[in-house]
């Protein structure tokens, strides 16, 4: 897989909720499809769908035990496409935080009588 | 706490960054559009922008450098195919070293809503392999750079 197509994979699997609810409940550890199933109101087939798009993505993988195939998250393609899009969003992040200082005293009054701009 | 960021990629080619700001829609426009206040907020913490320079009519040209405190240099420059001020702006945008695989092409949408402003922008680049590619790119170095000074900044002067 090159970067690029490896970056579509990620992205895809992380662009549903239901994945990204089953890759949080991974991060705590190891898991059974049964477990995972349990806090979603789908069926474990349907789990087991979502599992295949996470496995291809690299995002998790199984272990041995056939019988009850846990499945562990795997790091590292994650970082990558948060590594990608992080320079985009730290890029925009730290631009926008300046811009909040810049409107907020744009906005500020000159005269001390009237209502300041209110900010929580 | 600052409003939330958010970024999708809606195609392959697309990144849309989209950000609320507690101001009203003229307000945010003129930020973006005026060389002095863009100056102001626009880039990395420590970055100096050495030219912002907005000739803001359909056909005028833009030109933006940046220079990072390492003496890391990177520009860009562009097009504006459309103004309706103050709600939106579309321009091409061209790196001086091209490291996003030709032009790309910005859409800023500006939404206001109970005195709030919703900006969104979005970047269409020539393919995806030119957006992911972006990553590799001098400007990430760059920034990476950037970061580490804003880190040691954070470290010497907590809040």
């Amino acid at each position: 897989m090159t970067l690029s197509q490896q970056l579509d994979a990620t992205f895809l699997a992380l662009a549903d909720p239901t994945r990204r609810a089953i890759l949080a409940r991974l991060a705590q550890g190891e898991a059974s499809v049964a477990e995972l199933a349990e806090p979603f109101a789908i069926s474990q087939p349907a789990v087991s769908k979502h599992l295949k798009i996470l496995e291809r993505a690299g995002l998790i993988s199984g272990t041995q035990s056939a019988t009850r195939r846990p499945r562990k998250l795997e790091a590292a393609p994650m970082a990558e496409a948060a590594g990608w899009l992080d320079k985009y969003r730290a890029f925009w992040e730290q631009s926008y935080q300046r811009l909040d200082s810049l409107l907020d005293i744009l906005q500020t009054p000159l005269n001390p009588d009237d209502k300041p701009n209110k900010r929580t | 706490m600052p409003e939330p960021l958010i970024i999708t990629t809606p195609t392959d080619r697309e990144i849309v960054v989209t950000r609320r700001f507690d101001a009203p829609r003229d307000l945010v426009f003129l930020c973006y559009t005026k060389p002095d206040l863009l100056r102001r907020w626009y880039g990395l913490p420590d970055w100096i922008m050495t030219v912002c320079e907005i000739d803001l009519r359909v056909g005028g040209k833009w030109r933006f450098a940046t220079r990072a405190p390492n003496g890391f240099e990177m520009a860009s420059s562009g097009v504006y195919r459309e103004i309706a001020a103050p709600e939106r702006i579309v321009n091409t945008e061209t790196y001086d070293q091209d490291w996003t695989g030709g032009e790309t092409l910005c859409t800023l949408v500006l939404t206001e809503a109970d005195g709030k402003t919703t900006s969104t922008l979005t970047v269409l680049y020539a393919s995806k392999e030119a957006r992911d590619g972006a990553a590799a790119s001098p400007m990430a170095e760059g920034m990476e750079i950037g970061f580490k000074r804003l880190d040691d900044l954070l470290a010497s002067n907590p809040t």
